[in-house]
């Protein structure tokens, strides 16, 4: 495990001999009177899985949809892949917490959605939305809407979709929050081959420290309001053990409880 | 419902009111109710008259006309007051008001202003329908989840792209809803307006009707504007029906 605390962020900002994706640079956003984030420096490492963790009301989601461009920064900018971006862009993709499915359309049109609105054509835009139904674990399912799917089922179709458009980065918003334990369980294993496979950017906003820990890279503990990076953790824990291995891991036990010693104060 | 342990058809109250209407008219208590049976030969009888038929399609041309406007003008307003605060608290009053208003009282004015035609009729039956359509559509905008919104345009969607395959959509079963009541309405409206224009469509053969007490073609009458109300408002339900598992997911 490797701790980078806050004083030696900018140092370690940027991670030895690894490509950026994604630079956040000094970024606050107020609402209103409320100050929800303040001076936020963070560097993504491309191909990594980075995650956004912290107590509720701390900014986390706020700082997501700011890199996603759906909500403007009060001040400071971010740039993908070294370009300044003022909105959303086809080089990042949102995985949302209540899966933000259309409930009138099948789940071949939602994973197809994203093309859809690129202006593919049906045939094409179908097949590459057949290949990542499938690599969710949805094969067969395609026609069916998503009143008809579980809770962990339907963010398969959110993650498919994510997919499904070839972004750089992927966003995840509290991907497993609606999802039942032993679905988010299984979930976060296949989430984890996917990284592997689809070597893309994800940041990955959690307020689960097993998550976090179990899933990331990276770990990037936001303070309570006005959020602000409080510690960053690289849990060193061997990828290639089996879920379960990596679950009774002392290495991965040892960064659970610094991550929980080290948020308990936040909580009242 | 079951009665003495047998399960009753949905329907089966009606008849009981059938009967007990036959049973009253065949008295000859009251000479404004003759008997149902009589009522349905007439109706029977009166459907394929010119006079009825022609009053029949000047009506629902007129109905057809005014609903077709106030869908259009419901949707666009409704939608407009779900999306900018601005608008919802410029017009939201005067919707509030006209929604729950006696409108038949405006119909004289309409008359002055549109002449005692078939435009005055077509804006009674726009002017019934379109505040309860402009409401609902408003409710179901504002119950568009924020998230979907926010799909659309990470998704690259344009705001006219957003409106045309996600909004829209998500709002429909409420906008739906809308038509459902404003068409209730708008039958209202068709004919209140004709009643008080008194020399077009349905309106003139219920004031003929009446005026000469001829109860028989009066309810006959009655009862096929009725059966068309309620046949319209079921069609629509039954579309509603079909867009129903939207709110099951939301």
């Amino acid at each position: 495990m490797r701790n980078i605390t806050a004083q030696a962020a900018t140092a370690a900002a940027v991670p030895a001999g690894s490509d950026v994706a994604v630079e956040v640079r000094g970024v606050c956003k107020m609402y209103n009177e409320v100050e929800a984030l303040r001076g936020i420096d963070l560097d993504f490492p491309a191909g990594k899985l980075t995650t956004l963790l912290g107590p509720s009301g701390c900014g986390k989601t706020t700082l997501l949809k700011i890199i996603a461009g759906l909500i403007p920064a009060t001040s400071g900018e971010i740039r993908v892949n070294g370009q300044t971006v003022t909105g959303p862009g086809p080089e990042r993709a949102f995985v949302f917490q209540d899966f933000a499915l259309m409930p009138w359309a099948t789940v071949m049109r939602n994973v197809a959605f994203g093309l859809e609105l690129k202006g593919m054509g049906k045939d094409e835009r179908q097949s590459i939305a057949r290949k990542y139904i499938a690599e969710v674990g949805l094969s067969g399912f395609e026609s069916k809407y998503p009143h008809e799917l579980s809770g962990g089922m339907r963010q398969r179709v959110g993650l498919a979709r994510a997919f499904a458009v070839n972004a750089d980065v992927l966003l995840l918003d509290e991907p497993f929050s609606a999802v039942d334990e032993q679905n988010r369980r299984k979930f976060q294993e296949d989430l984890l081959e996917l990284v592997e496979k689809e070597k893309k950017t994800f940041i990955f906003v959690t307020h689960s420290i097993e998550e976090a820990v179990y899933c990331s890279d990276r770990i990037v503990i936001l303070s309570r309001r006005p959020g602000r990076i409080a510690q960053i953790i690289e849990p060193e824990i061997d990828r290639t053990a089996s879920p379960d291995a990596i679950r009774r891991d002392q290495g991965y036990l040892d960064t659970v409880e610094e991550i929980w010693q080290g948020l308990k104060r936040y909580v009242d | 419902m079951t009665l003495f342990g047998y399960r009753v058809p949905m329907m089966a109250s009606l008849l009981v009111w059938c009967v007990i209407w036959e049973l009253v008219g065949r008295s000859g208590a009251m000479f404004l109710i003759p008997p149902l049976s009589d009522v349905i030969v007439a109706a029977v009888a009166l459907v394929q008259t010119a006079t009825w038929q022609s009053a029949a399609i000047t009506t629902l041309n007129s109905f057809l006309l005014g609903m077709f406007f106030a869908i259009v003008v419901g949707i666009a307003i409704g939608v407009l007051m779900g999306r900018s605060t601005t608008a919802d608290s410029l017009l939201g009053i005067w919707v509030n008001i006209f929604v729950s208003a006696p409108l038949s009282a405006l119909v004289p004015v309409l008359m002055i202003l549109f002449g005692m035609g078939e435009t005055t009729v077509v804006v009674t039956v726009f002017l019934f329908a379109v505040w309860i359509i402009v409401l609902d559509t408003r409710a179901g905008i504002q119950g568009v989840p924020p998230s979907l919104v926010e799909m659309g345009r990470s998704y690259g969607a344009s705001p006219w792209t957003l409106y045309g395959k996600i909004i829209f959509f998500a709002a429909l079963p409420e906008i739906l809803a809308g038509i459902r009541l404003g068409v209730v309405r708008g039958v209202k409206g068709v004919v209140i307006g004709q009643l008080l224009v008194a020399i077009i469509g349905y309106g003139e053969l219920f004031e003929l009707y009446s005026r000469n007490f001829d109860m028989e073609n009066f309810w006959a009458l009655t009862i096929i504007l009725f059966a068309a109300a309620m046949g319209l408002s079921a069609l629509i339900e039954s579309i509603e029906k079909r867009v129903d598992y939207y709110a099951g997911v939301r």
